[in-house]
């Protein structure tokens, strides 16, 4: 079965929360019991409607305040598809959220309340699943019944969010609008009797209708090793395999690889997973290889094709989101995760900040606060293999580590 | 010969998650139930490490209460797999004055393991426990990290969770600091039982449909058992059950069932109407009881 990772974005009260709702209540995956405690829950705080936001938000605090406070993971599937959703809440750490979300996911659902239209954070929300390559963009307008189905606010607010597609960075991704009302239900699963004007897919069609390996990011291959496994029994005496993930591309038996950081060259003898051996490791698989000839590899190394090397250095620049809230200032020492490799890090310099509502005004900044985004150039304690985010997703990617608070403190994107 | 593109998404990322802890910690240990899904976990962790052994222990917190089935099945899988089982009772916890035992109508052990499952982490210094948790399973595990930290009182701080980016897993703590890792946190009931089934895993036979002396109490159907409390106007049935879930006898209700194979049990979840959660009587206390539980220390 496939399995399509959504992240969603949208303001307090833009309704996220009463979408995936209506999606799991429309395609029927609430059970009974679930239901139950929403129809208890909804006549308990006065509503005359299912308030459908309950369905996710799991924290008591959440549900006393009505709002979501940290990103939810939600399930459900058709005949078709397994969906994960991010719910990603709009909020004081939003940006952290909704990157975090976006990181994982292959598509976007960003919401727009139909009074309102395009606002300021619609801005950011498109920035940064723009800034995050998420391939497939779904922009869901919705309350369009507090709007008497106005096809002329529909393409009112269409036409001022193209206006922002004309300025993003990355062109590849492929943008859908749908008008919906979560809460009535309309375009979301089942066909709108209000909008008979809107002849495209609804919500759900759209998901179904994906095609998965169109909306991957293909590079080429990579593989960090995570593990060395060494049995030292009779049986695999001599045994010695590298275990990791191949992101980007695949890798085959006979593969001539060249491991880093040490330049050794080697061909690939074997590849497992479990106890089967094949032919070729595909995108994303958590293989164990093993080579030809005894070279010394171990955790943070990586193993490449022969002709088609990383970049290796000890420095780099990237943009980076900040997730702490403590600042981020000049000459401070980090861990650079990236990938299985830890790395310390010292910031060069803050570049500019970077402002999300694409005005294409950089401002100088000595610190970096919660929720900014900037780019940032680190000097590393030795080097790494990277490739820029632009080309390689996962390679391309890192994360921050506080040394004091073993806090993740934020994400970063190599390349300008 | 092939390629690997037919293995399934979520055993790939648990596969990879399995790889972390064991690179990332000093002293995992694998939190053994004898449910499904810590079976399904050891047989992901087998996977993980092949041609190699499992490189941490199990470890079952006990609560004397248990399905014989379960035991008996638990102490095969570790005997034939070669494995170091740690079991830590709940008794003990009693006896030594920790913990009291609950009384009454909806009594139960369960709740009282976290106070023996933090004694044990401490006494064996364990850094990282492994679990079996879903987040389709409950709202407030929807919101649990795939490494997710504890504090020295073992407590979960879901207000401040550290961000889980692309595969990145940050299993950097401080002494004293233990991390709840979940590698099939993604992977929902159906996913979990299709693969027992493709994967043709053995589990113990109280999943499967059989005839069984219980009680009917608040639309769910209990255990007639000496460890379950039951009035004396309580009538016992015997009727064809199998449990969805399994825990302890005091808090795990069972299903009417005639699905009696692995096929019949997946057709069943695929159609069912209710949570699995639906038949956890720890679950029905409020609709908070298992954001409470973990802030406790509950995994």
């Amino acid at each position: 079965m496939e399995v399509l990772k959504i992240a969603t974005a949208g303001s307090v009260d833009d309704g996220k929360s009463t979408l995936i709702g209506r999606l799991l209540y429309d395609t029927k995956s609430l059970t009974t019991d679930k239901l139950e405690a929403i129809e208890k829950r909804s006549k308990k705080n006065g509503y005359d409607y299912l308030d459908f936001s309950l369905a996710t938000d799991g924290l008591v605090a959440e549900r006393e305040q009505g709002i979501t406070i940290d990103v939810a993971h939600i399930y459900f599937s058709t005949k078709k598809k397994s969906y994960i959703i991010a719910d990603t809440p709009g909020h004081v750490e939003y940006t952290r959220n909704m990157v975090t979300g976006a990181s994982t996911s292959q598509a976007a659902i960003i919401l727009i309340d139909a009074r309102k239209g395009v606002i300021e954070q619609t801005n950011r929300h498109f920035f940064i699943n723009n800034l995050l390559r998420v391939k497939e963009v779904i922009v869901a307008i919705n309350k369009m019944d507090l709007v008497e189905f106005s096809e002329e606010r529909y393409n009112g607010i269409k036409a001022d969010f193209e206006q922002l597609m004309a300025k993003r960075d990355y062109e590849d991704q492929k943008i859908t609008f749908i008008p919906v009302s979560a809460l009535k239900g309309d375009n979301v699963v089942n066909r709108s009797q209000s909008m008979t004007w809107y002849k495209g897919e609804t919500l759900l069609e759209h998901l179904e209708g994906l095609d998965l390996a169109a909306v991957s990011n293909v590079g080429t291959p990579r593989f960090p090793v995570q593990y060395v496994i060494r049995p030292k029994t009779d049986e695999h005496h001599d045994f010695r395999g590298f275990a990791g993930k191949v992101y980007g591309g695949e890798l085959s038996v006979g593969d001539e690889v060249v491991a880093l950081p040490s330049q050794t060259r080697s061909k690939i003898k074997e590849i497992y997973f479990h106890d089967k051996k094949y032919q070729t490791a595909s995108r994303r698989s958590s293989v164990t290889i093993t080579l030809e000839d005894e070279i010394n590899l171990s955790r943070g190394d990586m193993l490449v094709k022969a002709g088609d090397l990383p970049t290796i250095d000890k420095q780099f620049t990237a943009t980076i989101s900040w997730m702490d809230s403590e600042n981020l200032i000049p000459g401070k020492k980090y861990v650079v995760q990236h990938g299985v490799n830890k790395v310390l890090a010292k910031v060069a310099t803050i570049n500019h900040k970077i402002h999300p509502d694409y005005s294409g005004i950089d401002e100088k900044a000595d610190s970096l606060g919660m929720n900014d985004i900037a780019e940032v150039t680190f000097k590393l304690n030795k080097p790494i293999f990277y490739d820029q985010f632009k080309k390689h997703r996962t390679n391309g990617s890192f994360i921050l580590i506080d040394m004091q608070s073993n806090n993740t403190v934020g994400a970063g994107f190599i390349g300008r | 010969m092939k390629d690997t593109s037919h293995i399934n998404a979520l055993e790939n990322e648990a596969v990879y998650i399995f790889r972390e802890v064991a690179a990332q910690f000093e002293k995992p240990v694998l939190l053994f139930s004898g449910g499904k899904d810590s079976i399904t976990l050891v047989r992901l962790a087998q996977k993980a490490f092949w041609p190699a052994k499992i490189p941490f222990p199990l470890m079952h917190i006990d609560t004397g209460h248990n399905f014989p089935e379960t035991i008996e099945f638990r102490d095969r899988l570790v005997e034939e797999l070669g494995l170091e089982l740690i079991v830590r009772s709940v008794q003990d916890s009693i006896d030594q004055g920790k913990v009291k035992e609950e009384s009454g109508r909806y009594s139960s052990r369960n709740s009282l393991q976290t106070t023996t499952l933090l004694d044990a982490i401490d006494e064996f210094k364990f850094d990282a426990c492994i679990g079996g948790a879903r987040r389709d399973e409950e709202k407030a595990r929807a919101k649990e990290r795939i490494f997710s930290v504890r504090d020295d009182f073992g407590q979960w701080d879901e207000r401040s969770q550290r961000p889980e980016l692309f595969d990145m897993l940050n299993g950097q703590i401080e002494l004293g600091q233990n991390v709840r890792v979940f590698p099939i946190s993604n992977w929902t009931e159906l996913d979990v039982w299709s693969y027992i089934k493709e994967e043709e895993i053995e589990i113990p036979s109280i999943y499967f449909a059989h005839k069984r002396k219980v009680f009917l109490r608040d639309g769910l159907i209990w255990s007639h058992s000496d460890y379950v409390y039951q009035e004396e106007d309580e009538e016992v049935l015997e009727r064809m059950v199998r449990f969805r879930t399994v825990g302890d006898m005091s808090c795990t209700a069972a299903v009417f069932s005639e699905a009696s194979d692995i096929e019949s049990v997946v057709a069943e979840i695929r159609d069912s109407t209710i949570s699995e959660r639906g038949a956890r009587i720890d679950d029905k206390r409020s609709e908070a009881a298992m954001e409470k539980r973990k802030q406790q220390g509950y995994f």
